[in-house]
């Protein structure tokens, strides 16, 4: 008895200690991020990276002072879970801002909530409906569809074909990349042939491409994010397609080349520029923050960087330059302050934002990368690369 | 349409004809032995994919696969002594949901395991852009593979079903438990042995499409309700009607993509499958009356 009396007095000592410590001190940052579950691959670079840099603000004394409490949610991919996650960090743990969540769908499924509830969100996640319209509290970091659809545009232009076939997976990311590529075909003078949706789990294609192949396309524009895509690359080389094929941003990973082998050289595709960040010029702006956190992130996890974490990068850089600038971790201030930042260097770009961009970045995010023996390069001179197609 | 293009739908409906039943052979197994489908199959065929690429990477190809056909073995025997052996005399639904729980089991282990990323073992032969081409029309080498292993599997299993003792033992246990154990069978070590058979075959499975198909965590799933649809096509039970049954399937499918659009494929398959369901449930090449004779 004597002793849980002293423990008793113990605790409520520390309690009392403690607690207008932690409210004055901390700021508390949300995360619903899928971790597990079918977006792994977004969900979990995203949350280590978001632990690195919270124990790196920290260790050097926080943000203007005040040290950042992370909570992260693991939302396994499901909008449900992401939208009662919202509720309960913006409730129950009255977070100041939320990072996340990894997908369009979740995004879009508690973009109300954030913005009902005044908390910033900062979307990990890459439809373009999230900051159009524009809502007041909600911003994202990866970049637009759109800007990716009009990069391979305009390498196709350069490259003098005009015949496109279209592949894409029957998920949201595919069917927004889908939609942007016929809204955008007929003003950069593209045709398409063929338009194929196939299922994400799809274990062969030979037939989709071969349908593609004889509508006369001059290219492929693959648009998914599965382990299809290098399955779409190698069954087109199969049945003997000879010209250029393109996929996705969602290419960047190097696993889809590994499992496409030799089929995957010479795809084209646009990507952010983490993956290429050794061999940037030196004076190019974004070099110093990709190679720090491409060494930081490899060192500590003993994996290679994705884009995809790069997105929480950016989310968090933008978070902590906006407080700094508003000076409070104060949810009106901070979000005026994010409206006005301009040129934050991130590893998926420049961002500059306005009232109008809640996504700041512009086409120039993008760089055109292809492959060669089985590494990711940027592509030099497009025109005369080894990789124009031949027509028939 | 002219013939090369009608040839290169024949050939890729081949191509998926031949995955789908290496993975109904699979199927048939368990259901000869036990009566019941494992739907945990389609997780032996991710496991044998993942383990043969995990030790690929120091050992040669042929010892990388015949390793994880062992270990998937193994693993399948494990499952069964833990979840399935010790139940007295359970009732079909609540084995099929075990399996079910176990297909779960199988796949969120696999995911710590292995993380998310896709893999694949490298071609048997040649590389991923090797063809064969005949006139304009172009096959790998390693749906030749596939579709010699399937042919090699059914005839051994066909050969240890009727004619080996062993075989035999398992095959009466299916028709009737009862009467296989008065007449000294063990039931139970059968089924023990029905799953380090199919956990085996699904594992060489998975080794051989894998350079085809790529293996992730969560590929077995996908895998799984083709292999299924094409094991009911052909009549539960019946490996050389799976083979059958796989070709009509992938062929179907394949010419599906060229007269609608390719997202209708699955259609083409699930409606196969009700179809078959509501009019032939024994399968195209199985006997009605043998049918009317099992629980399920």
């Amino acid at each position: 008895m004597k002793a849980f009396k002293m423990f008793a007095v113990l605790m409520l000592t520390v309690m009392i200690m403690a607690a207008p410590a932690l409210a004055k001190d901390t700021i508390k940052i949300g995360a619903i991020l899928a971790v597990t579950g079918p977006a792994a691959f977004l969900g979990a670079p995203e949350a280590k990276t978001l632990e690195m840099m919270v124990d790196e603000i920290n260790k050097k004394g926080g943000i203007k002072g005040s040290k950042v409490e992370l909570i992260i949610k693991d939302s396994g991919a499901s909008p449900e879970k992401a939208l009662s996650f919202a509720k309960q960090l913006i409730e129950e743990d009255k977070v100041f801002a939320i990072i996340g969540p990894s997908t369009s769908g979740e995004t879009m499924k508690i973009k109300g909530v954030a913005e009902e509830a005044k908390t910033i969100l900062m979307s990990c996640a890459a439809a373009e409906v999230i900051v159009n319209p524009v809502a007041k509290y909600v911003f994202k970091t990866p970049q637009m569809d759109k800007h990716a659809v009009i990069k391979i545009f305009q390498q196709m232009k350069e490259m003098k074909l005009t015949k496109a076939g279209v592949l894409s997976s029957n998920t949201g990311f595919g069917k927004a990349g889908k939609e942007q590529i016929e809204k955008l075909a007929p003003e950069h003078g593209i045709q398409i042939v063929a338009n194929e949706v196939y299922d994400s789990k799809a274990t062969d294609l030979t037939a989709e491409v071969t349908k593609v192949k004889a509508a006369g396309a001059e290219a492929i524009i693959n648009w998914s994010i599965e382990p299809a895509q290098s399955i779409v690359i190698k069954n087109a080389r199969q049945i003997g397609f000879k010209g250029q094929i393109f996929q996705s941003h969602g290419f960047g990973n190097i696993k889809y080349v590994e499992a496409a082998g030799e089929a995957a050289e010479g795809v084209i595709f646009p990507a952010g520029r983490l993956l290429i960040a050794d061999v940037l010029p030196k004076n190019d702006p974004q070099k110093a923050v990709l190679v720090k956190y491409k060494k930081d992130y490899e060192s500590k996890f003993k994996e290679e960087a994705s884009t995809f974490g790069g997105h929480a990068y950016d989310a968090m850089i933008i978070l902590t330059k906006a407080i700094e600038k508003a000076g409070k971790a104060d949810k009106e201030a901070v979000r005026n302050a994010i409206e006005g930042l301009k040129g934050v260097v991130g590893t998926g770009g420049v961002f500059n934002f306005s009232a109008q961009d809640h996504n700041g970045l512009d086409i120039n995010a993008f760089e055109m990368l292809t492959v060669k023996k089985g590494k990711f390069v940027p592509l030099a001179t497009p025109s005369k690369k080894e990789g124009s197609p031949k027509k028939k | 349409m002219n013939i090369e293009l009608l040839s290169q739908y024949l050939v890729a409906g081949i191509t998926y004809g031949t995955i789908y039943a290496i993975v109904a052979i699979g199927f048939n197994i368990i259901y000869n032995a036990t009566g019941i489908i494992n739907f945990a199959q389609g997780e032996f065929v991710m496991l044998g994919g993942m383990i043969a690429v995990s030790l690929h990477s120091f050992m040669p190809l042929p010892a990388a696969i015949l390793a994880a056909v062992l270990v998937a073995m193994i693993i399948g025997a494990l499952i069964e002594i833990i979840f399935i052996r010790w139940l007295v005399s359970p009732s079909v639904l609540r084995m099929i949901i075990i399996t079910i729980g176990i297909s779960i089991f199988i796949r969120e282990a696999a995911l710590h395991v292995w993380g998310e990323a896709v893999r694949a073992l490298p071609y048997f032969t040649g590389t991923e852009v090797t063809v064969i081409s005949v006139g304009d029309v172009h096959i790998s080498p390693q749906v030749l593979w596939v579709t010699g292993i399937s042919a090699l599997m059914v005839i051994i299993l066909t050969f240890f079903f009727n004619y080996t003792l062993l075989g035999r033992q398992m095959r009466a246990c299916s028709a009737n438990r009862d009467a296989a154990r008065l007449c000294g069978i063990s039931a139970k070590n059968m089924v023990t042995l029905s799953f380090v058979l199919s956990a085996g075959i699904g594992a060489l499975a998975g080794c051989v499409v894998s350079p085809i198909t790529y293996v992730q965590y969560d590929s077995g799933t996908g895998l799984a309700i083709k292999g299924f649809t094409v094991a009911i096509l052909g009549g539960l039970g019946n490996s050389t009607a799976a083979i059958a049954a796989g070709l009509i399937l992938g062929i179907l499918e394949s010419f599906s993509v060229w007269v609608m659009p390719a997202a209708f494929k699955d259609v083409v398959s699930i409606s196969i499958l009700l179809l078959i369901l509501f009019v032939r449930p024994s399968g195209i090449f199985g006997s009605v009356e043998a049918s009317r004779l099992k629980e399920f």
